[in-house]
């Protein structure tokens, strides 16, 4: 009962925003602030030190708890100030396996001509978990990393964020809530490796080249150990891509079809989909051609990253509502 | 920029070791005052604690464990009820404070225990003024404030702190502006008359100043201390030397050994025969803990809440615990008790018995010789002044029949043997007699035109009663050494005569440097200390606020409040930055040349959004749309190294047309 009150009054005072594209200015309208339970152990102390200069007639006592008040007073502009007007912007993560951490990076950029520290993100307005903080110079900007498990394939959203300072006193906490239009996919959690691949199919008018040839640039993937050095693209490397190996072909070696009706009758939908993205990795990782067949859909034939990243998104997506949220 | 470090919850984040010194560092600043008045023990405890907690900082060690923290606690706890014989009380509250801070800082470990540390130092601030609020000690907590708010900015920094000036600067930056409020708050909060519950008896322990008995030596200590009795700020002419007699508790019941004063009726008016033009002037007594207020004599007025006792001594109605100020009116030249009651008469020639044989059998002589009240007074004064008396403040000692000794055989001592002295002669000649002590005199400033008294200048002297001329002062020791009167204590004695620090002034330019701090030290007391319900009335009253009730107060407050806070937060909250954005001023410039074009970006709409939209509407420019905004994102949320790409940015819009 007195949840439900609280969180309609939360709803009602801290109204749900529509969520917003492109880059959020922090506005004075959407920054509240509190006095922290630190503020209140700190205007305790003061209505004591006021006790004890009245009760001893210590002028001096006023005037120290008189700047003292002052100073905790004038805190609170400072703190709105280290939180208004910062704009924030949310990049698209990279898509990630259901299970695994989605990190946004939210942006962070001072306009402002002094130095903001010390402000913090979370999600919900938990205070026991542990946040990640960042400063922003006067002018600058930076990246502020929000963590967020995923748990279900499909779109996940950032959702509500929020971003909040204690700073320069500790004694208020000001903060201000945003939704940015930003969504990360979320690839179904692959089956665990072990599942054969289906077997494959000879294209049509397939030569006999076999492998993995040198003639044609295919692609790049994921350095592997034992990757021939010269095939390592260095230029990737340094732009700072990580280590990519430079994949070529031939002729296609083999090609799969990953279809859905190879998979038992019987099994799960979600299982299935899980078997069905451990075959992609697999057939990527063979570098085999592959294409993916669902009720439904059909994605061509073809091999190498971009081809990888369109069947875990069809996975992602499959039997989901277009603007369903995995969140 | 650094990048961000994952932490826990910024208020139960461990305290990094930079943020324990600022902390152990305010807390020995803050407690140093008290370490005169503190046992050494404890003080060595604070230290050994605030060394032990940066030792395990630095070395990244656990903190000691609870017991060993609550056996400390019960220890000190026990240790001060031993030294203090209570733990209430002043003192025993500022011991407990400085030994509980110190433990509490063994176990700090997160930054909200760390913000209670700086929370326990400010308080242990307003401690120090419960002893002295002087201007340098005002300037001193002043700087620990400042530094205790600038180690709790430091508990603030969830990453890297950057370079603790930064702190300090910050820390200096709000208290500045926040001196405003406190000057507005500190006149204009309803001020009440404390206290608001009972002090403890020890808090005005240590203050000297004269008492409500005389033994020998009792004076002798007040001699060695050149503390501030009272100030008093003349309205015209200072009177002579000779005439200022500060009058303070009269002395009527001897016990051979000890002079004490007599429980007196109190009177709310007075009664005076005024033979001269009344004196005016404003006398500041600093706190002695008693009830009395000094005046020349005879006082014409009675100052505010204040009664006088038979013997004209003004009384106040609480004891005077803190500065007092008032408005005075004396007259020099007056006639007292003329009619007073033979009863009360004959308790003023009483003697203890067989005390002081000689000094009786002298006075009797006298009396049977003279007569005349008058005459054996002046016959007793010319005894001592051919006596050769001589006036010391190291005078032998004497024993049980100390006045015949003094009298008849050392004939060395100062004004308290003199008057004392000479009030048993006059008793037991059977003329009534009292011993008055105050202060003699005073030294002027005249930077602040005004006179200062110090305990040195305390007196004792005594009072006879004459018919039709009621009781007369009488100064015995200006029989003996009439220096005494005119200059001074320092005047009445040899040169080389053990005295306090300021009382001998040899070296011109310090006597000067000394009156003119004190003069700036009175100009504190008044202005400052002294302010309360009365001056703030006073100043209300000025300004034409003639109604200062807690109504008006308070609608003042809330005006001068709410236009400070203003005033700040436009200072603080003001956009001094926008044009200081060239990034995203050349990025409004491309946005204003597209919407000339015909396409103007939404406000909802994000940079690569618009820039995808203008080259689906535009495809022919898609590619410098491209490049502006690669560029304008990689400057705004790129890393800081690119940021030398500002120009190649503005060159771009500078080309752009569509």
């Amino acid at each position: 009962m007195l949840a439900t009150l609280k969180a309609q009054l939360t709803g009602w005072m801290f109204s749900p925003r529509a969520v917003e594209s492109g880059e959020i200015e922090l506005l004075r309208s959407r920054v509240y602030i509190l006095p922290t339970r630190q503020g209140m152990i700190f205007a305790i102390v003061l209505l004591m030190t006021l006790l004890g200069a009245i009760n001893y007639s210590l002028s001096l006592g006023f005037v120290l708890t008189f700047l003292l008040a002052a100073m905790a007073f004038n805190g609170m502009l400072y703190t709105f100030r280290n939180l208004v007007r910062l704009r924030v912007h949310v990049a698209r993560p990279q898509p990630v396996f259901a299970g695994e951490t989605v990190q946004f990076a939210v942006h962070l950029f001072n306009p402002a001509s002094y130095h903001r520290y010390a402000i913090g993100i979370s999600r919900e307005k938990n205070l026991h978990e542990s946040f990640n903080y960042a400063d922003v110079a006067a002018g600058a900007s930076t990246v502020l990393p929000l963590d967020v498990p995923s748990e279900r394939r499909g779109w996940m959203s950032a959702g509500r964020i929020t971003l909040f300072t204690r700073f320069p006193l500790g004694l208020y906490q000001a903060w201000s809530y945003l939704q940015p239009d930003v969504r990360c996919i979320v690839y179904p959690r692959p089956a665990a490796a072990g599942l054969p691949l289906p077997p494959a199919e000879a294209a049509a008018g397939s030569g006999s080249s076999l492998g993995q040839g040198h003639e044609d640039f295919a692609g790049l993937r994921a350095y592997h150990a034992g990757d021939p050095p010269r095939h390592i693209a260095w230029k990737a490397a340094a732009r700072g891509q990580g280590l990519l190996t430079k994949q070529f072909s031939g002729q296609a070696a083999q090609e799969v079809w990953l279809t859905w009706e190879k998979l038992p009758q019987r099994m799960p939908v979600e299982e299935k989909i899980s078997c069905l993205a451990r075959w992609v990795l697999d057939a990527h990782t063979q570098n085999l051609a592959y294409g993916l067949r669902l009720p439904g859909s059909e994605i061509a034939m073809a091999r190498a990253d971009a081809q990888r990243d369109r069947c875990l998104e069809a996975l992602a997506l499959f039997n989901l509502p277009s603007s369903g949220d995995a969140g | 920029m650094r990048t961000p470090v994952q932490a826990a919850d910024s208020s139960a984040a461990a305290i990094s070791l930079r943020s324990t010194a600022w902390l152990a560092l305010t807390l020995v600043l803050v407690a140093a005052p008290h370490a005169g008045r503190l046992p050494l023990w404890l003080s060595a405890i604070t230290c050994v604690m605030c060394g032990w907690r940066l030792y395990l900082a630095h070395r990244r060690q656990p903190l000691p464990a609870r017991w060993l923290l609550v056996f400390i606690v019960a220890a000190g706890l026990a240790a001060i009820a031993l030294e203090y014989r209570t733990l209430f009380g002043r003192d025993a509250g500022v011991a407990l404070l400085v030994l509980m801070i110190s433990l509490k800082l063994m176990e700090t470990r997160s930054q909200r225990d760390g913000m209670i540390v700086a929370f326990i130092s400010y308080f242990l601030v307003i401690t120090n003024f419960f002893y002295t609020q002087s201007i340098p000690t005002a300037l001193y907590l002043l700087a620990c404030v400042w530094l205790i708010t600038a180690a709790m900015i430091g508990l603030q920094y969830a990453l890297e702190p950057p370079h603790y000036r930064v702190q300090l600067r910050s820390s200096a930056v709000m208290l500045v502006q926040s001196a405003p409020l406190m000057l507005v708050f500190f006149v204009l909060f309803p001020r009440v008359q404390g206290p608001l519950w009972g002090m403890p008896s020890d808090a005005f322990a240590g203050v000297t100043g004269l008492s409500e008995s005389m033994s020998p030596g009792s004076l002798n200590k007040l001699v060695f201390s050149d503390d501030v009795a009272l100030r008093a700020a003349f309205a015209g002419k200072v009177p002579l030397p000779n005439k200022l007699y500060w009058r303070g508790p009269v002395l009527t019941e001897f016990d051979g050994r000890n002079w004490t004063t007599a429980p007196r009726a109190v009177r709310n008016a007075i009664e005076l025969d005024r033979r001269s033009d009344a004196v005016r002037y404003t006398v500041t007594v600093e706190p002695h803990n008693r009830r009395w207020l000094f005046a020349l004599d005879m006082p014409g007025v009675l100052p505010p809440r204040a009664v006088i006792t038979a013997d004209h001594l003004l009384l106040s109605r609480t004891p005077v615990t803190s500065r007092v100020r008032y408005d005075m009116e004396s007259h020099l030249d007056y006639q007292v008790g003329v009619d007073d009651s033979p009863a009360s008469l004959r308790r003023m020639v009483h003697l203890p018995e067989a005390f002081n044989p000689q000094t009786t059998a002298l006075g009797q002589r006298l009396r049977a010789q003279l007569g005349n009240n008058e005459a054996i007074m002046n016959s007793a004064l010319d005894y001592l002044r051919e006596q050769k008396f001589v006036y010391t403040l190291e005078p032998p000692l004497l024993g049980l029949h100390a006045v015949d000794e003094f009298m008849f055989r050392t004939r060395s001592g100062f004004c308290e043997h003199f008057s004392s002295a000479f009030v048993v002669l006059m008793r037991a000649a059977g003329v009534p007699a009292r011993v008055v002590t105050g202060y003699l005199g005073g030294e002027y400033n005249a930077l602040g035109n005004y006179l200062i008294v110090r305990q040195y200048d305390a007196h004792a002297w005594a009072e006879v009663w004459l018919e039709n001329r009621g009781w007369v002062r009488v100064d015995p020791t200006n029989a003996v050494s009439p220096a005494r009167a005119e200059g001074g204590i320092t005047a009445a004695l040899p040169q080389g005569a053990n005295l306090p620090r300021g009382a001998r002034t040899s070296n011109k330019l310090l006597h000067q440097l000394a009156m003119t701090w004190d003069s700036v030290a009175n100009a504190w007391n008044q202005t400052i200390l002294g302010y309360n319900l009365e001056t703030q009335r006073a100043l209300l009253y000025r300004t034409g606020l003639d109604e200062s009730t807690w109504r008006t107060l308070a609608i003042l407050l809330i005006l001068a409040t709410t236009v400070i806070t203003l005033l700040l937060a436009f200072l603080v909250l003001r956009n001094p930055a926008s044009k200081h954005d060239p990034v995203l001023t050349a990025y409004r410039r491309f946005c204003a040349k597209t919407a000339r074009a015909g396409l103007p970006r939404s406000d909802s709409e994000g940079p690569l959004d618009y820039a995808a939209r203008l080259a689906r509407a535009r495809p022919q420019i898609a590619i410098t749309v491209h490049t502006i905004t690669q560029c304008y994102v990689t400057l705004r949320y790129g890393k800081a190294e690119h940021h030398g790409n500002l120009k190649q940015l503005q060159q771009y819009v500078a080309q752009f047309s569509i």
